[in-house]
């Protein structure tokens, strides 16, 4: 379909304008290399429109459209309802969105998509911020992180998307990390499968956004699980799964330090956000 | 407007779609960027594959069946060092990009 003027390994460009060490790269590339060719990708405004490419090149050998950050959900359903009008019902479509285009201001979208079970796959990939526009704060930022809307650091705590999933009752529902590939591979593998909407929510580190060495990008995604600050966990057919449950919680300072977004953090402040991690991690485990 | 929008379209020479296409799949040099660049002890490598699986724009490949056993493929080669961060048996070095060969 396209002209191939530099070739890659897999579906997406090697040269591709998302900064040195950027989590969502990774992402993308492991969700389409699980999807496979017979995709339909759907991008709102984001970081992630880097991979939609600029005028006359994309950096996606699929197939896809640029939206709107209102309804790239509403995009998905209906090229899913206009296929399946042609008895194609063998192309996944994928919705692969930033937070800003999922818990704020596609959330409206999302709803619909889940509530009318269209068979679609949506990514939330969760840099906790508006990336692509200068870190504004989104209501996926944690508590306590600094962004240019939330100077002093944000005061109230993040959304919970896949409850708010699970209040629709979707068929799959799951949190997956860079932190670990595997399990990010086999739900995305899962979520194809689904026969309804599948929702993955995925923490991705942002080197530019949180203040942190490019190399440490999957270092952060590792303590951001093994501290509880993000929660690996599948909600399926009514039933939700934990799918690694860290031994014992590591202290939050662990996760806190490694990134400029938390340096303005006192250390009271610190124990409010320890507090807050550490009570939904257990009230997360008494609800399993 | 509509004949800004039909500019691209005119390139493609195997459908009528209308409005902006992109009808080329191309990469930039993003090893242009590279202020540091990854050094391999391959005396070292036990050519696990972990540095290949977490390089974000792929291009690293561990070939089991040489002494050079991680290719990296420069022109994208951005720096980042995760691959450095990442190795189980700390055999890659980040060195200056314009230091020793
Ligand atoms: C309705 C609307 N408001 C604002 C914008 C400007 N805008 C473009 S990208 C973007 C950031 C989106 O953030 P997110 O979805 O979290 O993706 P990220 O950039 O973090 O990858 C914004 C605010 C827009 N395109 N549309
Ligand atoms: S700002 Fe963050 S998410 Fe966006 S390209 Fe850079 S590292 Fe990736
Ligand atoms: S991660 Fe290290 S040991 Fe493993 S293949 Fe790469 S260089 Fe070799
Ligand atoms: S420095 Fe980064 S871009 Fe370069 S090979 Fe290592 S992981 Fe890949
Ligand atoms: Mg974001």
């Amino acid at each position: 379909m396209y002209k191939i003027y530099k070739d890659s390994k897999g579906l997406v460009a090697h040269g591709v304008s998302a900064c040195a060490g950027c989590g969502l790269e990774l992402i993308i590339r492991n969700v389409l290399d699980v999807l496979g060719e017979d995709t339909i990708i759907v991008i709102p405004p984001g970081c992630s429109a880097l991979f939609s490419g600029f005028g006359k090149e994309t950096a996606l050998k699929i197939a896809g459209i640029q939206g709107n950050l209102e309804n790239t959900a509403a995009y998905a359903a209906g090229i899913k309802a206009g296929l399946q009008i042609q008895g194609n019902e063998h192309t996944t479509v994928l919705a692969f969105a930033g937070d800003g285009a999922t818990v704020d201001i596609g959330i409206q979208a999302l709803s619909g998509v889940m509530e009318r079970r269209d068979k679609i796959v949506y990514v939330c990939y969760d840099n906790e911020a508006y990336m692509n526009t200068g870190i504004q704060g989104s209501s996926s930022t944690p508590l306590g992180a600094n962004t240019t809307t939330t100077p002093t650091g944000k005061n109230t705590s993040r959304k919970d998307l896949i409850k708010i999933a699970e209040a629709h009752d979707i068929p799959y529902a799951a949190t997956a990390s860079v932190a670990n590939l595997v399990d990010l591979r086999k739900k995305v593998q899962k979520a194809k499968d689904t026969d309804g909407p599948a929702l993955l929510h995925i923490h991705t580190p942002c080197p530019t956004g949180w203040g942190f060495d490019t190399a440490k990008s999957i270092e952060i995604s590792k303590e951001a699980v093994n501290t509880g600050a993000w929660i690996l966990y599948e909600y399926e057919a009514g039933v939700r799964k934990i799918s690694y449950k860290p031994k014992e919680l590591r202290p939050i300072s662990n996760y806190l330090k490694l990134q400029g977004r938390f340096k303005h953090l006192k250390e009271n402040e610190i124990v409010e956000v320890q507090d807050e991690i550490v009570s939904r991690f257990h009230k997360f485990m008494s609800e399993l | 407007m509509q004949k800004q929008q039909e500019t691209p379209t005119n390139m493609l020479e195997n459908s009528k779609v209308l409005g902006p296409v992109a009808t080329i799949f191309d990469s930039i040099h993003t090893g242009s960027w590279r202020l540091e660049r990854p050094k391999v002890n391959f005396e070292a490598c036990i050519k696990c594959g972990i540095c290949e699986k977490n390089c974000p724009p792929n291009i690293i490949t561990v070939h089991k069946d040489r002494v050079e056993s991680v290719e990296i493929d420069w022109y994208y080669c951005k720096g980042c060092g995760i691959c450095a961060n990442e190795c189980p048996k700390k055999c890659i070095a980040m060195v200056d990009e314009r230091g020793e060969l």
